[in-house]
């Protein structure tokens, strides 16, 4: 907490509401390079509302957006992807009938001199980074649709990572792999980690969050309650952050903490 | 990764094992639809020259003549022209009730354009004039498509109501344009555009498109099998990339053959005789036809529209949009601008055919394109296009096209009543797009 460098991001007095419901409410985070940080919360506590503002699919109504420092004008998907922000969505937003190498590069394709598709191109830089998450993926020429869940979020990690991306948001990653696959994603957590990029790690399962970030900020009623280290609370004292909003010592509060 | 290990195994058991059938299937990559569309094609064409008959016998028939055949090719080729546009539209889960209605609004301006206007500035008969009068239509349609395009994607009107507004609007406006007169004759050169004796390319010319469609398919199954090689994918066996290219090839040569065989009509063979001073010999001059000009601006649409759905950007975002439209925002695809873009092509492409109806009619009606949205629509429905989104093909679309011509010129050949016809059509149509959907559900 007493971190003197700037942040990689700065999310600051974030608010979002849909008609009268506020999904967001004066929320404040903040990312550093190289650090995982594990955003957990109730269903519709806000925590995937308030990282898509960070990914442009909402647009907030109040609040900056900090990068490095700067304040960074997120409107679309678009901008910030110019930021180096990716985002794996919990739906993983694939196009079901197009194929993993047209996912992958989507909006982003390669092409030609005479401005067709490069697909050769495309098909290569596929299989490298897919073989990297899933060494016995094979099946580049079937739509989507054909894949196997963790197949399919494979891809959408994949699609993430492709860009050199320096901010990754990942919603649920592995809510749909295996248990050797969820090792893999964590192995690459790790070692995008070690690259130092900044992770937004959105998961329901503690043992994973508590395996793989630095810190924790938990979400409850679209308000952050507060900010712990991961090393020095337990699960329970997370859940109890969760459920009752109530603050462990040595934890930095947030709006949404429970006042005794 | 156990799932992977049953995928494989399923790959192999599925070109090694199965019926002769599935083996073939395999090992050609057809796509069953398509074959089955074909399937349909011939048994429609051979029932209705077995019952255009006298004595329902092949050898009498009227259908499979090489005079119905060609005139069957251009009549198809106004809603083919379209119909690729319309596959694009429905694949990004839109619809265009109103190409029927630019047809008509287009098709008037180009004849007033070429029949009154432009020979005031540039004379009769200019050269430039059918050129002048093609571009204007075209930049017309895709002007009007662009509005409402527009009204579609920024306005969230839903394409639905726009292009049924559109659908009146415009068929009033083709009203307006010359308050209901009808415009004629168009001028020499933009007739050829309609087909005719003289609107077709004749015997040498057919042979040499012929020749050109041959070496293009055997130079795309080559590229095919380079690229493959290249990435370790697994090759057709040597046999199917030949049978295949074969069979192209003989589609390519039997359509020219037909047409070839298609002599001009006596009139007009002996007023070219007369003109060029050649002495008629005694069993009748053969002058062979050839392919239409407007069956070759079909399939020149069918080519560059086919080309930008899988070879460029574009095309890719326009079925990322149909598969799923939020993912594709997501991605970062301006998919505004895109349906523009869709919708844009498709008033450009009705501007086209408005151009061919009126040269094959040589004249303006303002009852031109009317119910030609349906057509257009069934055709490319017909043609495996759904309307859930994101899955339809171009050549599948124009062989639905032939489709639905070959039905009603069948039905007009076999005397068949006009109302009974549009029940035939409309059965058809529900029936088709039934088998689609009991076909989908068990290739899942």
């Amino acid at each position: 907490m007493l971190d003197k460098r700037t942040p990689l991001v700065e999310m600051d007095d974030i608010s979002l509401s849909f008609g009268g419901l506020h999904a967001v409410e004066n929320a404040h985070i903040e990312l550093y390079p190289g650090e995982v940080v594990g955003l957990v919360g109730h269903n519709g506590a806000g925590k995937s509302c308030f990282m898509k503002i960070l990914s442009g699919a909402y647009k907030r109504d109040a609040g900056r957006i900090l990068i490095d420092g700067q304040e960074a004008a997120i409107n679309n998907p678009r901008d910030a992807k110019q930021y180096g922000i990716e985002t794996i969505y919990q739906t993983l937003a694939l196009a079901d009938n197009v194929d993993a190498a047209a996912n992958l590069f989507l909006g982003r394709e390669l092409v030609t001199p005479i401005r067709t598709l490069d697909e050769l191109a495309m098909e290569a830089e596929a299989r490298k980074v897919m073989g990297r998450l899933n060494p016995n993926f094979r099946r580049y020429k079937e739509p989507v649709k054909a894949l196997s869940g963790g197949q399919r979020q494979s891809v959408a990690i994949a699609r993430a990572i492709l860009f050199n991306a320096r901010i990754l948001i990942m919603d649920e990653p592995t809510a749909a792999l295996g248990p050797q696959e969820t090792a893999q994603v964590g192995e690459l957590i790790k070692q995008l980690k070690a690259d130092g990029i900044g992770i937004f790690l959105i998961s329901h399962d503690l043992h994973d969050v508590f395996d793989l970030s630095d810190r924790i900020v938990v979400m409850k009623n679209a308000q952050v309650v507060g900010s712990v280290n991961t090393s020095d609370v337990t699960k329970d004292e997370v859940l109890g952050m969760i459920i009752l909003g109530k603050l462990p010592p040595g934890a930095t509060p947030g709006p949404g903490a429970a006042k005794d | 990764m156990a799932d992977q290990q049953t995928v494989a195994s399923v790959t192999r058991s599925e070109q090694r094992g199965g019926n002769p059938w599935q083996r073939f299937l395999a090992a050609t990559e057809l796509d069953v639809r398509l074959i089955g569309m074909i399937g349909a094609l011939l048994i429609i064409w051979v029932g209705f020259h077995i019952l255009s008959s006298p004595t329902y016998s092949l050898s009498t028939g009227l259908f499979m003549t090489p005079r119905n055949l060609w005139n069957l090719s251009v009549q198809t080729s106004e809603v083919a022209v379209m119909a690729t546009g319309m596959v694009l539209i429905i694949v990004t889960r839109n619809i265009d009730l109103s190409v029927g209605s630019i047809v008509g609004f287009v098709g008037m301006v180009m004849g007033v354009l070429q029949a009154e206007i432009l020979p005031d500035y540039l004379g009769f008969s200019h050269p430039a004039i059918w050129i002048i009068a093609l571009l204007a239509g075209i930049a017309l349609g895709a002007l009007i498509g662009g509005l409402q395009g527009a009204i579609i994607a920024f306005l969230e009107v839903p394409a639905f109501i726009v292009t049924l507004g559109g659908y009146l609007v415009w068929r009033g406006a083709a009203w307006w344009v010359a308050s209901g007169r009808t415009i004629a004759p168009m001028d020499q050169t933009f007739q050829l555009m309609g087909g005719g004796a003289l609107g077709s390319i004749g015997a040498l010319w057919s042979w040499v498109l012929c020749a050109v469609i041959c070496v293009g398919i055997a130079l795309v199954v080559l590229s095919g099998r380079r690229q493959r090689r290249r990435f370790n994918f697994p090759l057709r066996p040597v046999w199917a990339e030949a049978l295949l290219t074969a069979i192209g090839c003989a589609i390519a040569i039997g359509a020219v053959w037909v047409a070839n065989s298609y002599p001009w009509p006596k009139g007009v063979a002996q007023a070219w005789a007369k003109a060029h001073n050649v002495t008629i010999p005694p069993e009748g001059l053969f002058i062979s036809t050839g392919v239409a000009i407007p069956v070759l601006i079909a399939l020149g649409a069918g080519v560059v529209v086919t080309f930008m759905a899988n070879r460029m950007r574009f095309g890719r975002y326009v079925y990322a949009i149909g598969g799923n439209p939020e993912a594709a925002e997501l991605a970062g695809i301006r998919t505004k601008w895109v349906l523009v873009r869709v919708f844009m092509l498709m008033g450009a492409l009705a501007g086209l055919s408005a151009a061919i109806g009126i040269a094959r009619l040589n004249a303006s009606t303002n009852g031109l394109g009317i119910q030609q949205e349906l057509y257009v629509i069934a055709a490319a429905v017909i043609g495996g296009t759904s309307f859930a989104g994101g899955i339809g093909t171009i050549v599948g679309a124009m062989i639905g096209a032939v489709v639905m011509q070959s039905l009603q010129s069948g039905m007009v050949l076999i005397g068949i009543e006009s109302p009974m016809q549009s029940i035939v059509v409309g059965t058809v149509l529900v029936f088709a797009v039934w088998l689609d959907s009991i076909y989908r559900r068990r290739a899942k």
